[in-house]
């Protein structure tokens, strides 16, 4: 029986007025990668903030419902946002490695967690770079400053960051769709390689990427999950029209 | 077709328009600082830089005056530089988005543009009277720091208003806490910036005379300030003392002060320049 690791009971998001998520159930199983599609706007990026409580940080949201993550629900009041956010790994649109070198941008996070030893920072940043795929090409200049790499390997390197901490789910925010298709066809190598450790939701536009690379996918419209499964059965079979539609491309 | 012509003989004409007004201010100020160097190099010497001053306008020198100078200009950055600073980041970073954040950001823009004499009134009343500072070193600088707070606090919320969103949620998403954000992440992308915003206002405070004149500061002083409770002179109220008098010697030593003056005021904007190009180029 497959462990449920991310789970959405009825949830509902709110920005000031605006309802952005309307009464999501969504679960995702371990060890999967799960996409999440649909025309702008839809809430699909929302949703994928709310696992980590990425929201908080605008002003005005308010939610009600339940996310579970690992069993435990993220928006009770015990809950430290900050050691919830140290569990799971987040990659952004853009590739956003902060202006430091290679080397401190991978071990951002050690160090904001207290490690000072200098021999675990070096061994995580190194293996890091490994998983991300990356090593081979930076590992004679780690000092050199992270904004000096192309656009693909500064979006492996935030993979990389993200990996350093040792979260066990791995949020991306539409991580190819700023690079070109050789640095996109890598990073989906690497999916589908991280896939075998970590719990993986992907938000894209890009429909074969999605059928690429995801065992499920998730279909948003107007703040509403359509439907929900398995890749194949959304893209050859879906059970909603709307569905269909967009999958064919007759909207969005 | 015709209109093709037409517009392009008014693009022109504003293009000469604008080439114009840009060296009215350009022209003006190099006619005022050839005169000034005209009128004061010769009197520039060592000995006028290290001369107290005297009735005697040859015997005279702006030592004090400098060294006054560099005392304000030190402690009204120690006063200021922290309180701004502090104050632009929990504004900028802490302060919820409403209509009193509103109220405040108005003020403050607001007080950037209150002119310099009412802040000397101010100082003269608090600082001066009621502490009873009198006319020192530290009534003084306390005094310019008001004066010059407002602007830091604005240079140093742009500054931070910079920094991409995409920096800051990289640093959020790994667990940093909101302190640690923006020591690691914030404040380095934003210290060039809020370098600048920092000489460019203390220079400004290097200028002042004004407000210090309220507060108390002398024309006359003839031994060097040691300590933030000396009274004290600066080199715009030098300046200004000895434009007031009646002996053609003493517009010459004004005009060599206004050269030093120059020289202190433009080197600290060069350096300003330089910090901002130096961290634009580690930015990008």
């Amino acid at each position: 029986m497959p462990t449920t690791i991310i789970e959405s009971k009825d949830f509902n998001l709110f920005y000031g007025d605006f309802q952005a998520l309307k009464n999501i159930n969504f679960q995702a199983e371990e060890n999967t990668v799960t996409a999440f599609i649909g025309p702008s706007g839809c809430g699909k990026s929302t949703l994928l903030r709310s696992f980590n409580r990425m929201n908080d940080l605008i002003e005005g949201v308010q939610t009600t419902g339940e996310t579970n993550i690992n069993g435990i629900s993220v928006y009770d009041k015990s809950v430290d946002v900050n050691e919830l956010r140290k569990r799971i790994g987040m990659v952004f649109q853009k590739p956003n490695p902060f202006p430091k070198s290679i080397f401190e941008n991978v071990a951002y996070g050690l160090r904001i967690d207290g490690i000072k030893d200098k021999h675990i920072i070096e061994e995580k940043v190194v293996s890091s770079l490994k998983k991300a795929a990356l090593w081979d090409e930076v590992k004679d200049n780690l000092k050199k400053s992270a904004l000096a790499l192309s656009g693909g390997q500064q979006q492996r390197l935030c993979i990389a960051r993200a990996l350093a901490i040792e979260p066990s789910i791995i949020l991306m925010d539409e991580p190819a769709s700023a690079l070109d298709p050789i640095s996109t066809s890598k990073i989906e190598d690497l999916i589908y390689e991280l896939k075998k450790n970590y719990t993986i939701i992907i938000v894209t536009h890009n429909m074969q990427q999605a059928g690429r690379i995801s065992d499920n996918t998730a279909f948003f419209y107007m703040g509403e999950l359509i439907e929900c499964d398995d890749t194949k059965t959304i893209f050859t079979n879906p059970s909603n029209l709307r569905t269909q539609n967009y999958i064919t491309g007759r909207f969005g | 077709m015709h209109n093709t012509k037409k517009n392009r003989l008014i693009d022109k004409s504003f293009q000469f328009w604008g080439i114009g007004n840009t060296f009215i201010g350009i022209v003006l100020l190099a006619i005022f600082i050839g005169y000034i160097v005209y009128l004061g190099a010769s009197r520039l010497s060592f000995d006028f830089l290290s001369s107290l001053p005297s009735r005697f306008p040859d015997k005279s020198g702006i030592y004090t005056a400098m060294v006054g100078s560099v005392w304000i200009m030190f402690l009204t950055a120690i006063f200021a530089i922290p309180i701004g600073v502090s104050a632009a980041i929990y504004l900028e970073e802490y302060q919820k988005k409403n209509r009193f954040a509103n109220i405040l950001e108005i003020n403050i823009s607001n007080l950037a543009g209150v002119p310099s004499i009412i802040y000397g009134l101010l100082g003269l009343q608090v600082f001066s009277r009621t502490i009873g500072l009198g006319g020192n070193l530290l009534a003084g600088a306390l005094t310019l720091s008001l004066l010059i707070l407002p602007i830091i606090i604005v240079a140093t919320r742009e500054a931070l208003k910079a920094v991409p969103n995409l920096i800051k949620d990289a640093s959020y998403a790994l667990g940093a806490t909101k302190w640690q954000t923006i020591r690691h992440q914030i404040l380095p992308a934003a210290s060039g910036g809020i370098m600048t915003g920092i000489i460019l206002s203390i220079s400004r405070a290097v200028g002042e005379a004004a407000p210090l004149i309220v507060v108390g500061a002398l024309a006359y002083v003839p031994f060097v300030p040691t300590s933030p409770m000396d009274d004290f002179s600066v080199l715009p109220i030098q300046i200004f003392n000895w434009i007031s008098r009646p002996q053609a010697g003493f517009i010459v030593n004004a005009a060599a002060g206004i050269i030093v003056l120059l020289v202190i005021t433009f080197s600290m904007n060069l350096v300003a320049i330089l910090i901002r190009n130096k961290f634009e180029k580690k930015m990008n």
